[in-house]
This record gives structure tokens, C-alpha cells and sequence, in this order.
């Protein structure tokens, strides 16, 4: 009797799960059907049924070569993910390990560095990038992102260092481990975690960053943004074009992050669990 | 920072050693169809040019406006060609940011180009641009529609019979509304109707000592009738159509009349775009009764920063892509109605074009019709059509226009919407020290 | 325990971080400050002079200034209301057994990898628009009038796309929060005869308002800054319905392209967001100490 209840209650909760999530789900969803449509039936009215034309997708590579898009793109997410680990790893293993007095006002202040608003600046940056040959270059902005991401990231990696127990370091200094035997053998696995899910939050923010991406490139380090801008309210309603550019422009970062989902999940706590 | 300097040096060699075999240069275009078939058809000119490669930014049209701009004005030297419309060349003419365009090469025509179109890209007699196609504005209406209300298009209609005819067509029940037209916020979409209406209202931005006039009869005038017609004629969410949007709307049958930039024409014409390519008609842009048909002219024209170091091979491109070679090109490839319209003289010579573009006599009319020395039946101290030309306008024009759609979308009423937008340009341009 | 060795390795670690950090912060506040005070319009560059506060004047003088704060507040809001109250109630469902767990996870969390301009793009013409929309077709289908949602409500409708994105945000952390707690404790407390309200309100509650304040924190720093979607959607328009702060400047800095105005505007913005932290710290941070 009780099993059955618990049967129905679970289906209940299915059902009314699943209607949520697809409800989140549905502009996504909408926006990849469309993209197999043919532009007259793209505006033709609602309908789940593409006709499963490609024609979308020809035209938009045809007229810009995704692939240059899409590599700079990872190649911008990524590094600038790398470069802000390499930098916040020992700031927030020192902050979290070595606290003082000032560590909270310091997290504050890092946190605040995003306060101002990018297109307020986007002059002073310019001149700046253009006066250090920066303008168009993935290196450029693979600075600029980690600069951007670094707050977060000291953020999150020292509320997740914050909670590997001390005693586990003074227990192995016992033993008689060495600082690099801590660090290798002791706090590496158990810091893995947190760092992989930083790691993934800063590449999909880094990855989605819209102005600077636009703003500071041309045509060699131009990632999906800019992408993206070139589809965005031509002459014509062109949604299926639209959809189809994208469709191309979130998949990787939506693959990604379903297949990462536990591990992003793990980690995404900043703290906020005791 | 020393790996910084590594990766600097690194790209600077990658730069160097690409820049041995070929030169390339960088244009900047915006996404419209015209523009996108162009880098389609470069093969043409990378085959007569093997020493010139090219390289593409394509952007929508107010990104675009943004990077090209900020780049230019602090001499960034990003691009090579850049796309930009005739409200900025004269400004970045005279800021020296543009290079003359004197070598384009013997077989060019200057003079083949429409004096219009060429006034507005001149600056002390020396071109700074070149035009790629060039519009102004005109009435596109359903001439089945129209005789089902039971009248006919004069020659030359009045607002009076626009709004008359618009009532008249108008069917709810069948989805069809007698006239659409642009009520998107922004200097490019609603503000260049309503200026071009207001101009041939006889309504005008500044008097002669820069003062605003929107708190004058002639304005109240044109947005009331404006946004009485709309609520009558017009179609729902009128406050966020733009050109594109119109377009689909006339395309799908919706509009009875829609009063905008020439180049629609085309795309109307044709049957793969639209469901009434046969049933269209054209007339000039209506007046009140004073003669001025609102004086909208438009043209996308290539430029040559000053800052490109490579200004010979970009005016090579330049050359190209605005001559009547390239119109040829098109023709011979896509037919005569793709052809870019708008620039030149043996465009509107031609029995070919003519035979094929029901719509060429109609925008020759339209854009010679079109005054941007003298926009306004008033005394004016400004230049241009359906925009003011200074570098101001753009944010000016924005706010008002954001005020103009509050007022269509019946947020506000249209006094207030007037009395902010008199406010606002007072400010405007008094820091901008043109109010003394 | 820290002793002098250690806080000194202390200090050298941290010094990477801070220092870069320092001068992406000083160096564009300082070049924004100074030309603040100038005179300095993009489009022409031959004419900069000094300004006083002049530009400040300005900006706070503009009619849509205390409307753009308004507006801002209310985005903010508006967003963190919708996002921690559906991020908890979505939360609590994901919670509960379920067939396909899995893959409802990965469907609610999809919106937070979706970049702004597409998502902005697309439920601007896909989803809102009164002619071709989802929502016009659904109001179709009824025989209802379309709602012209971006003229009527534009602030909602930014509220709504925005909020879209960082829902699952919100709903990831509250879920990591949910799942830590104590299954024994949940279990002793439903023996005791608690209800759900109860279990919610004694239990959960205190258990996850940690995780609040983590969310309340971090998208409030994000939410101050959003633009891009109404650039994409509704311009801040009508009128000045749907213009905030970022936006003023935007159109100050790139269709004004009047510099001077611009930095003052971000100026007033970086003074504008630390009132609102240091309240925010005030009102939520003890969670944070814990």
C-alpha cells in the first residue's frame, strides 16, 4: 500500500517536473526547430514540425566560415579559464588557509572590480589595446576575459578551499610530509572538484561574454559573439537563419555543459553549504 | 608579462611573414542582402587582384556603426574599406579621418554618379566615399486593394489622401491594414519617417539659430496625424516594426500602403520574397500640398579610413565593388533587379534595367526629387533628409524616437511626447554649444 | 598558528591575484575619472577641454537619470524575486524522486548557457513578437488579442528574459544546498509528525539561506549591468520605460559617442553599486560568516 503511494507521488512528481523543465527548456528547443525550417515557414505560425531543410545552415556558412568562429572561441574561453586559474589558485589558497583580518574586505573589493559598467570604459580599454597593439588579438582578450572572470573565480575556489578541514594539513605534516608532498598527495585530490567546476563556470561565462568580444576584435580573434552580430536584424526577417546561426553558437557550450553537469553541479556551492 | 611580450612578438612575426605574400585588407560591412551577395562575388575581383587578399566583417548595422566608429576616431586603424551611410561621411570628412578617393582609376565615372547621391559624399569638391546603392523614399501600395476601396493614386498624393485611402482600406477581419509604417525607436527606423514626414508637413528640426522646434504647430501636427492614422490603419505592435518587419508584413499581404526607403522595391518585386510581387504600385512620397516629398535620400557608401595603411589596394576594392563593371557582374549573374540601385546615371539608361524593374522610373523619381541642401520648407541651418546631419543627431534622434514610440504605443500622449522631446534637444544641443 | 614564514608565502600568493586585479581596477577608473572632467566628444576629438563637473551635471540632470535608477532597482528586483522563489520552488521539485532525473537537470539548467544577445533575440522574435510569436499564436488560438508585450510592458518582458537566464543559476546552487541537508534530520523531523510547511520553514529555510545570500550576491552584481538585452529587445524604449542606468550610459557612450558624459555616467554607476552592496552586505552578509 505504502509502495504504491510512494509509485503515484513519484509519478506525480515526474509529470510535473517534466512539464517545468520543458516550459525552461522550450525557447531552445524552439529556436533548433526553427533552424531546419525554410524562412517561409519560419514565420508561417507555430508548428514543432521543421520540413528538415538545411538551407539555413548552408547560407549561414556560407557566408561565415563558423569553424574560424568557433576556434577562437575556445581558444579565448579556455585559455583565459587557464590563465585565471594559474593567478587565483594561490590567492585563494593562501586566503583561505593564511586568513586575516583583511581577507573578507579584499574578496569584497575583488568582487566589486565588475561594478563598472563595461561600456563606460570601452574608450579608456580601447586606447589602451590599441596603444599595446592588442586590438584583434586572442592574446588581448584572453587577458581581458580572465581579468573580467578573476573575482569570481578567487571567489569560488576560496569558499571551496575554505571547507578542506586544516587538520588533514597538520596530520600530514606530522607525518612528516613535505610542503610539495602536501600539496601533491594531501590537497590536490581533494581540491580537484572545486577547481574542475570553477573551471567550468569560467569557461561558459567567458564563453558567452557578448561586449567585449565584439568591441575589441576584427576578423583573427573574433569568436560566436561577433558570430552572432552578423545574423542579428539583417534586411528581412531571416529567422530561420537567425535560429540556425544560433543553434551553431550555443551547442558547444550546451554539450559541454550537459556532459558536465555532476561535476559543474559539485562545485557550485560557494560555500553556501556547511 | 614577459610571456605577454613573447605572444606579442610571436604575433607580430605570424603578422609579418603573412604580410609577404599577399596583401590583405579588411573591410567592414553591414549584413544586408546587397552587401552579402558582394563578398560572394569577390572571386572576380581576388582573380583580376592576386596580390590582394580580402578579409570580412560582417555586422548588423548598429554594431557595426559602434566598432567602425570607435576605431576610426581613435585612429585604431582596424579596417581598410569600411561601409558607412551618407550621414557620416561628410562629418568624418571634415574630422580628416577619411582618405580622398582619387584613385579609383581612369575607367571609374565619377560623373556618371547620381548628383544627388554624389553631393552628399563630397566635401569641398573631393569625393570621400563611394556609394554602393543609394535610396530615398516612396509609397508602395496594393493597386488591387486600392481599387477595391474604389480610388486611384494620384500622381502626386497629399498625407490627406494617404490617410484617407488607408482608413478605407482597411480590414480587420482579414488581417489587412490600410498602411504600415515604421514606429521602432531610433534615429535609422521611426525618426527617419517622422523627419521625412515632418519635412513635407513643413515641420522642421531647428530654426536658423539652432533653436528646436518641437514645440511649433508644424510637429504637432505630424505626430498627431501619425499616430491617429496608425491607431486607425496601422498594424498591432506598430511601436516595434522596423524596415524589416514592414517588409514581412507587405510581403505577406498585411499592408495596403507602406511609405518607405526605394530599395523595399526590389525585394518586393520579387516572387521568392513576396506573396503580391505582381500587384504593386508606386508613387512619390506625399506632400501637403507645398510641393516637398520629404527629401529622404540614403546611400551605403565604401570608405577608406585615414589610419589604413594599405589605402592603395582598399580604393583598388573600393573601385570595384561601386563600378558599373560590378553592376554588370551582378546582372550578369543574379539579373538586372538584384543590380545595386541608386548610384549611377547608366543604371536608369539602361533598356536592360528598365525592362526588368517595374520600380526604376519610380525611385529615379523619388531620389531626384530629394533635396538634403534644403530638407525643409523653412530656413534651415542643417543639411539632410530624413536625418540631421551632426554628429549629435544619433543620440538625439534615439531619445526622441524613443519618445515618438512611447506616443504611438500609446504610453504617452503626444504633447508629452513632444514637450520631453523639446526638452531633451534643448539640453542636447546646448551643451553641444550649438544654443548660445 | 600562522607564523611569520607563513603569512609572508601568504602574502606572495595572494600578490599575483591582487596586484592584476588592482591595476585592471585603477588603471580604467583612473583614464574614466580623468576624462569625467573633460570635454570629449568621440566624433570630435580636436575640441577637448577641461569640464569641471559639468558632465556630472549632465548625466544626473538628463530627464530619463532617476527613471534609469528606477528602472535599474526594479530589473534587479524583479529578478532576484523570480529567480530565488522559482529557483527554490524548483529546487524542492528536483529534490524529489523522479523518472529521468537527469535529464530534467540538464533541460532547466540549458537557459544558463545560452548567450544574452541569443537569448534576447530570440525571445524577442520568436517568443514575444505580436505578430509571429509563440505568445501570439497561443492568444490566437484563444481568439484573444496578441499582446504587443515589448510596448506594453518592457520592462517586464526584459524582466522576464533576464530572469529566464539566471534561473537556473539560482536553481542549481539552491539545489547543491537542498541536497546537503541531513536526510537523517529530515527524516526525524517528518517522525515528529512535522508537515511540509513546517519541515519548509523550520528546516530548509535556515538550511539554504546561505545559498540565497550566494545567489542574491553574485547576480545582483551581474543584474546591475545588463544592457545587452535591451539593446536587443526594446531599445529603452517606450519612452523611457525600459531604460536603466547601463543603458543611459550606453547611449551616452555610443550614439551620443560623448566620452566625457559616458565616464561621468560610470562613475556615478561604480558610486550608484557600492551603495547597493554595502546594504547588501549589511542586510545579508552575516549568512556569509557563518
Amino acid at each position: 500500500m505504502a509502495r504504491a503511494v510512494s509509485t503515484n507521488r513519484k509519478i506525480g512528481f515526474t509529470v510535473a517536473a517534466w512539464v517545468v523543465a520543458l516550459l525552461i527548456f522550450f525557447p531552445i528547443l524552439y529556436t533548433i526547430i526553427t533552424s531546419f525550417k525554410s524562412e517561409t515557414e519560419a514565420i508561417a505560425g507555430f508548428s514543432l514540425i521543421p520540413s528538415g531543410t538545411l538551407e539555413s545552415y548552408a547560407e549561414v556558412q556560407a557566408q561565415s566560415n563558423y569553424f574560424k568562429f568557433f576556434l577562437n572561441s575556445v581558444i579565448i574561453a579556455v585559455g583565459s579559464t587557464i590563465l585565471a586559474l594559474v593567478v587565483a589558485v594561490p590567492a585563494a589558497w593562501s586566503m583561505a588557509f593564511s586568513p586575516t583580518k583583511r581577507t573578507k574586505d579584499i574578496l569584497m573589493w575583488m568582487l566589486s572590480t565588475k561594478m563598472m559598467p563595461a561600456v563606460a570604459v570601452l574608450v579608456p580599454i580601447y586606447l589602451i589595446f590599441r596603444d599595446t597593439n592588442l586590438l584583434d588579438t586572442r592574446i588581448g582578450l584572453t587577458v581581458m576575459l580572465m581579468l573580467i572572470n578573476l573575482p569570481i573565480v578567487v571567489w569560488m575556489l576560496y569558499t571551496y578551499f575554505r571547507e578542506i578541514p586544516g587538520e588533514i594539513l597538520e596530520a600530514a605534516r606530522m607525518d612528516g610530509a613535505t610542503l610539495w608532498g602536501e600539496i601533491v598527495y594531501v590537497l590536490t585530490p581533494m581540491a580537484v572538484p572545486g577547481i574542475a567546476s570553477t573551471m567550468l563556470l569560467n569557461i561558459i561565462l567567458a564563453w558567452n561574454e557578448a561586449f567585449w568580444t565584439i568591441r575589441l576584435t576584427t576578423t583573427n580573434a573574433a569568436p560566436l559573439t561577433a558570430f552572432i552580430a552578423s545574423f542579428s536584424s539583417p534586411q528581412g526577417l531571416f529567422w530561420a537563419k537567425l535560429s540556425a546561426a544560433s543553434t551553431l553558437a550555443i551547442a558547444p557550450i550546451l554539450i559541454m555543459g550537459w556532459f558536465s553537469q555532476r561535476q559543474l553541479v559539485r562545485g557550485l556551492t560557494f560555500g553556501a553549504v556547511k | 608579462m614577459k610571456l605577454n611580450t613573447l605572444f606579442l612578438g610571436l604575433c607580430g612575426a605570424s603578422a609579418l611573414a603573412f604580410a609577404a605574400h599577399a596583401e590583405t585588407i579588411t573591410i567592414a560591412t553591414v549584413n544586408n542582402g546587397d552587401m552579402v551577395r558582394m563578398q560572394k562575388l569577390t572571386d572576380d575581383f581576388t582573380a583580376k587582384n592576386p596580390d590582394i587578399q580580402l578579409e570580412w566583417v560582417t555586422l548588423e548595422e548598429n554594431v557595426l556603426r559602434e566598432r567602425v566608429t570607435t576605431d576610426i576616431a581613435t585612429k585604431g586603424g582596424q579596417y581598410d574599406v569600411v561601409t558607412i551611410g551618407n550621414y557620416e561621411v561628410p562629418i568624418w570628412a571634415k574630422q580628416q579621418w577619411l582618405l580622398p578617393l582619387d584613385k579609383l582609376g581612369a575607367d571609374y565615372d565619377v560623373d556618371d554618379i547620381l548628383p544627388s547621391i554624389r553631393g552628399g559624399i563630397s566635401l569641398d569638391g573631393k569625393l570621400y566615399a563611394a556609394p554602393f546603392y543609394g535610396e530615398s523614399a516612396m509609397i508602395m501600395y496594393r493597386k488591387d486593394l486600392m481599387e477595391k476601396a474604389g480610388l486611384t493614386m494620384p500622381e502626386k498624393p497629399t498625407w490627406e489622401f494617404i490617410a484617407d485611402a488607408a482608413r478605407k482600406m482597411t480590414d480587420r477581419a482579414a488581417d489587412i491594414n490600410g498602411i504600415c509604417l515604421r514606429g521602432k525607436a531610433g534615429w535609422g527606423e521611426n525618426m527617419a519617417l517622422l523627419t521625412a514626414m515632418s519635412n513635407s508637413f513643413g515641420a522642421s528640426w531647428f530654426d536658423e539659430k539652432w533653436q528646436p522646434q518641437f514645440d511649433q504647430p508644424e510637429w504637432k501636427n505630424t505626430l498627431q496625424f501619425y499616430v491617429d492614422l496608425m491607431k486607425d490603419a496601422g498594424p498591432q505592435g506598430a511601436s516595434s516594426n522596423g524596415f524589416n518587419e514592414n517588409l514581412t508584413l507587405f510581403g505577406q499581404g498585411k499592408c495596403g500602403m507602406w511609405i518607405d526607403a526605394t530599395v523595399a522595391a526590389s525585394k518586393l518585386s520579387d516572387p521568392k520574397e513576396s506573396s503580391v510581387s505582381d500587384k504593386i504600385g508606386f508613387a512619390i512620397f506625399p506632400d501637403t500640398g507645398n510641393g516637398n516629398h520629404g527629401n529622404w535620400l540614403w546611400s551605403w557608401n565604401l570608405a577608406v579610413p585615414a589610419s589604413s595603411q594599405k589605402g592603395e589596394a582598399a580604393q583598388k576594392f573600393v573601385s570595384w565593388a561601386t563600378s558599373k563593371g560590378y553592376t554588370e557582374l551582378v546582372a550578369s549573374k543574379e539579373g538586372w533587379v538584384s543590380a545595386p540601385p541608386g548610384t549611377r546615371t547608366s543604371l536608369y539608361n539602361s533598356e536592360d534595367y528598365k525592362k526588368a524593374a517595374a520600380f526604376a522610373g519610380p525611385t529615379l523619381a523619388a531620389m531626384d526629387a530629394a533635396d538634403i541642401t534644403k530638407p525643409s520648407v523653412k530656413p534651415v541651418p542643417y543639411t539632410g533628409g530624413q536625418f540631421v546631419a551632426i554628429p549629435e543627431f544619433q543620440g538625439l534622434g534615439t531619445t526622441v524616437g524613443q519618445l515618438f514610440s512611447a506616443a504611438l504605443a500609446g504610453q504617452s500622449s503626444v504633447d508629452d511626447a513632444l514637450a520631453g522631446a523639446q526638452t531633451a534637444a534643448v539640453r542636447e544641443m546646448t551643451r553641444a554649444g550649438y544654443i548660445k | 598558528m600562522a607564523t611569520r614564514q607563513t603569512t609572508t608565502l601568504a602574502r606572495f600568493m595572494m600578490a599575483p591575484s591582487v596586484i592584476l586585479l588592482f591595476i585592471w581596477m585603477i588603471v580604467p577608473l583612473a583614464m574614466t575619472l580623468w576624462f569625467s572632467f573633460l570635454n570629449y566628444n568621440l566624433l570630435n576629438p580636436a575640441n577637448v577641454s577641461f569640464a569641471g563637473l559639468f558632465n556630472y551635471k549632465f548625466f544626473y540632470t538628463d530627464p530619463a537619470f532617476f527613471q534609469s535608477i528606477w528602472n535599474t532597482l526594479v530589473l534587479v528586483l524583479g529578478v532576484l524575486l523570480i529567480t530565488v522563489i522559482g529557483g527554490i520552488a524548483l529546487a524542492l521539485l528536483l529534490d524529489q524522486p523522479m523518472f529521468g532525473q537527469g535529464i530534467v537537470r540538464i533541460l532547466v539548467i540549458s537557459p544558463f548557457f545560452v548567450m544574452p544577445p541569443v537569448a534576447a533575440l530570440v525571445w524577442k522574435n520568436m517568443i514575444m513578437h505580436p505578430g509571429y510569436g509563440v505568445f501570439a499564436d497561443i492568444a490566437k488560438f484563444f481568439g484573444a488579442q496578441p499582446v504587443d508585450w515589448f510596448a506594453q510592458y518592457p520592462l517586464f518582458s526584459i524582466i522576464i528574459i533576464v530572469a529566464w537566464q539566471w534561473l537556473p543559476f539560482a536553481t542549481l546552487i539552491l539545489l547543491t544546498a537542498l541536497q546537503s541537508l541531513d536526510g537523517e534530520q529530515k527524516e526525524a523531523a517528518e517522525m515528529d509528525g512535522a508537515g511540509f510547511v513546517s519541515r519548509f520553514i523550520y528546516l530548509t529555510i535556515p538550511h539554504i539561506s546561505r545559498a540565497v545570500t550566494v545567489v542574491i550576491l553574485i547576480q545582483t552584481i551581474f543584474l546591475l549591468g545588463v544592457y545587452a538585452e535591451i539593446l536587443v529587445t526594446t531599445n529603452g524604449g517606450p519612452g523611457y520605460a525600459s531604460t536603466n542606468l547601463p543603458f543611459l550610459i550606453y547611449r551616452t557612450a555610443l550614439l551620443g559617442y560623448d566620452v566625457g558624459g559616458a565616464s561621468a555616467g560610470g562613475i556615478i554607476a561604480v558610486i550608484l553599486a557600492n551603495i547597493v552592496a554595502f546594504f547588501l552586505m549589511r542586510a545579508v552578509g552575516k549568512n556569509l560568516d557563518k
